[in-house]
């Protein structure tokens, strides 16, 4: 069965107006997502996550002029298509959950109208049918009193709430591919953790493929079938979940499992990754990561090493690791 | 916040007396209106007469206590040239006012939001461009010019428009262009900075990733949020327009409160000028007192901040 999502050799550069600048904010990278199941993409502050999200849906600023490589979504490259087409995959096909609840909902316009507008404008459902169908959402992502929250605004909810109406639009559509950007951040833990089994059990009924962009590893654990380690702009490591958590092979991938704070750590000290993530219109030469590297050689100084090691669809960009 | 409302309106008293007081002796300066209303050739004790009976002869101080309390009576003397009560004046020319304020409303939205709207879609793109100097040209060119240069060409070449005067629907058209191209420039710059924030939100990006067309995510969901201080805005604007059209109405031969003001000045009518001055001066201070008032419920780092 082919992928529902694979990314060939994808970049995505940021160009500035004189073109004396590249930022190379998404280099190279080449990943596979199958129906039904969950990719986590993890990385720092910076490291290309969103941008490598807000490419699928190809809604990059404007700044961004130059991408390369290949986008397919069922079996479609989507950077082919037009931009009418791309709108009408956007929301339908593909949905996205932006990570702040608070400033995603319109506040001059009710619950019912913003969680129905979708079915409204992708399948012209009318008015009437689409709101009752927007009442059937807002129960599904598990709204109390989902009759009369559909004629309120935002402003009357709490901020688990917004977060699930905004899970609700997500699925209005039933999409094949559901990409959450950090949605959990702003929730506190219990609530985090009934969202988190809220969108498992509607990627259950629906058979949605998730990506899930975020920077806790305890959710990647959790939820995700694959993950994607990000690192200045390129995949420095991709794999089944429990080949990453079990036996990291990327020096960076493993400093990242090292400084996740455990509670029956004794240390008193938290453990963090020494210096700064790189300047990525100036990366280091070489693998990005070399100059924080504990296992450094003199070829990551030189040359950037090339993706290996396919085994069980584990690969991973080292020179160390992947020889 | 109690505390606040009281301390906006004893600033709200202290600027109008402030202004009671600088009218009351700068009308005073532009001489004496006596020489206006005799004959040519009259005598002394003529003037001297009609000086005693308008008042005139008493010291400045006495003339403006018994001015502020006549209008704490609700008095706001008679005109020295109609010898008809000042309120009924500017009451009968108020509706002319309103009507011209209106009609510059109405054009300076009609032009300023659409502009607006386009500049920050196409932020930096050429009708960008063409509205920044359209909105420069309506903020830099003088009320008096723009209007005689619109008489050149409406009236005198074309005679589409009649020159002045005001009656029909065709006679506010070129007022309201002259007044309203200032407040237009205003409206269309806040419309394109208020559109700009907007685009630039979650909610906005939101709407775009679920595929709704650009059109629908520019006026549904962006273009309402905007308008919040646009209207904001054109409100303190229109009591402006009502107040500030003394040039335009002038050109114009409109018979608003700019023209009295201007004939009160023309004929040294102290009592038409102080009025006209001082209601005037209240409008836009009570305007004001109320926009203070309703930000301070809104927003509270402005009510607990004061």
């Amino acid at each position: 069965m082919a992928p529902l999502l694979e990314l060939k050799n994808y970049s995505t550069h940021y160009v500035s107006a004189r073109g004396t600048r590249v930022v190379k904010a998404v280099d190279t990278v080449s990943l596979v997502l199958n129906s039904g199941e969950t990719l986590g993409i993890v990385g720092e502050s910076g490291s290309g996550k969103t941008t490598l999200a807000l490419s699928i849906l190809r809604l990059l600023p404007m700044a961004a002029r130059k991408t390369d490589g290949e986008i397919l979504f069922e079996g479609e490259d989507l950077l082919k298509k037009s931009t009418e087409e791309m709108r009408q995959i956007r929301g339908k096909r593909i949905a996205m959950i932006l990570q702040d609840p608070m400033a995603s909902l319109n506040p001059l316009f009710t619950i019912g109208d913003q969680v129905s507008e979708p079915l409204r404008v992708h399948e012209g459902t009318p008015r009437r049918t689409a709101w009752q169908k927007a009442t059937a959402l807002l129960k599904a992502v598990r709204i109390t009193a989902p009759e009369t929250r559909v004629r309120e605004y935002p402003h009357q909810m709490s901020g688990g709430m917004r977060q699930r109406i905004v899970g609700a639009m997500g699925i209005a559509c039933e999409p094949r591919l559901l990409i959450a950007d950090e949605p959990t951040t702003s929730l506190d833990l219990t609530i985090q953790a009934q969202y988190l089994a809220l969108l498992r059990d509607l990627q259950r009924e629906h058979g949605l493929a998730l990506i899930f962009i975020t920077h806790n590893l305890g959710i990647v654990a959790k939820m995700c079938d694959r993950v994607a380690v990000m690192y200045a702009g390129r995949l420095v490591e991709f794999g089944p979940v429990r080949k990453i958590f079990d036996q990291p092979r990327h020096p960076y991938t493993r400093a990242l499992l090292q400084s996740i704070p455990r509670f029956a750590d004794s240390r008193n000290r938290l453990t963090a990754i020494g210096g700064q993530p790189p300047d990525l219109s100036a990366p280091p030469l070489g693998c990005a990561f070399h100059p924080r590297c504990p296992d450094a050689i003199d070829r990551c100084r030189g040359e950037a090493p090339p993706e290996t090691g396919t085994t069980n669809g584990h690969t991973v960009r080292c020179w160390v690791a992947g020889s | 916040m109690k505390k606040f409302i009281l301390q906006r309106l004893t600033y709200s008293l202290i600027s109008l007396f402030l202004l009671s007081l600088t009218i009351f002796l700068f009308v005073r300066l532009t001489g004496d209106p006596t020489v206006l209303l005799v004959e040519p050739g009259a005598s002394k004790e003529d003037m001297a007469m009609i000086r005693e009976q308008l008042g005139l002869d008493r010291s400045l101080a006495v003339q403006y206590a018994s001015f502020v309390k006549d209008i704490v009576r609700g008095d706001f003397g008679k005109s020295f040239y109609y010898r008809t009560p000042v309120l009924e004046l500017y009451l009968s020319r108020l509706p002319s006012s309103l009507f011209l304020a209106a009609a510059a409303m109405v054009f300076s939205l009609v032009i300023g939001i659409p502009s607006g709207i386009i500049a920050a879609v196409k932020v930096g793109k050429f009708w960008d461009n063409f509205g920044k100097v359209f909105a420069l040209l309506g903020l830099s060119m003088p009320q008096f010019w723009v209007g005689l240069l619109l008489i050149l060409f409406f009236s005198v070449y074309l005679g589409w428009l009649p020159s002045s005067g005001s009656g029909t629907i065709w006679h506010v058209i070129m007022p309201a262009f002259a007044l309203g191209w200032f407040f237009a420039a205003a409206h269309m710059r806040i419309t394109r900075s208020s559109m700009l924030e907007v685009l630039g939100s979650e909610y906005v990006k939101l709407a775009r990733l679920k595929g709704l067309p650009e059109k629908r995510v520019i006026v549904k969901h962006a273009l309402k949020n905007a308008l919040i201080p646009v209207l904001t805005l054109a409100g303190i604007n229109l009591v402006l327009m009502v107040n500030v059209a003394v040039v335009v109405e002038t050109v114009f031969a409109w018979p608003g409160i700019g023209r009295l003001l201007y004939e009160g000045i023309a004929f040294r009518d102290f009592p038409v000028v102080q009025t006209t001055v001082l209601l005037s001066g209240s409008m836009i201070v009570v305007v004001n007192l109320v926009v203070d008032v309703l930000y301070a419920v809104i927003d509270p780092r402005i009510r607990l901040g004061a």
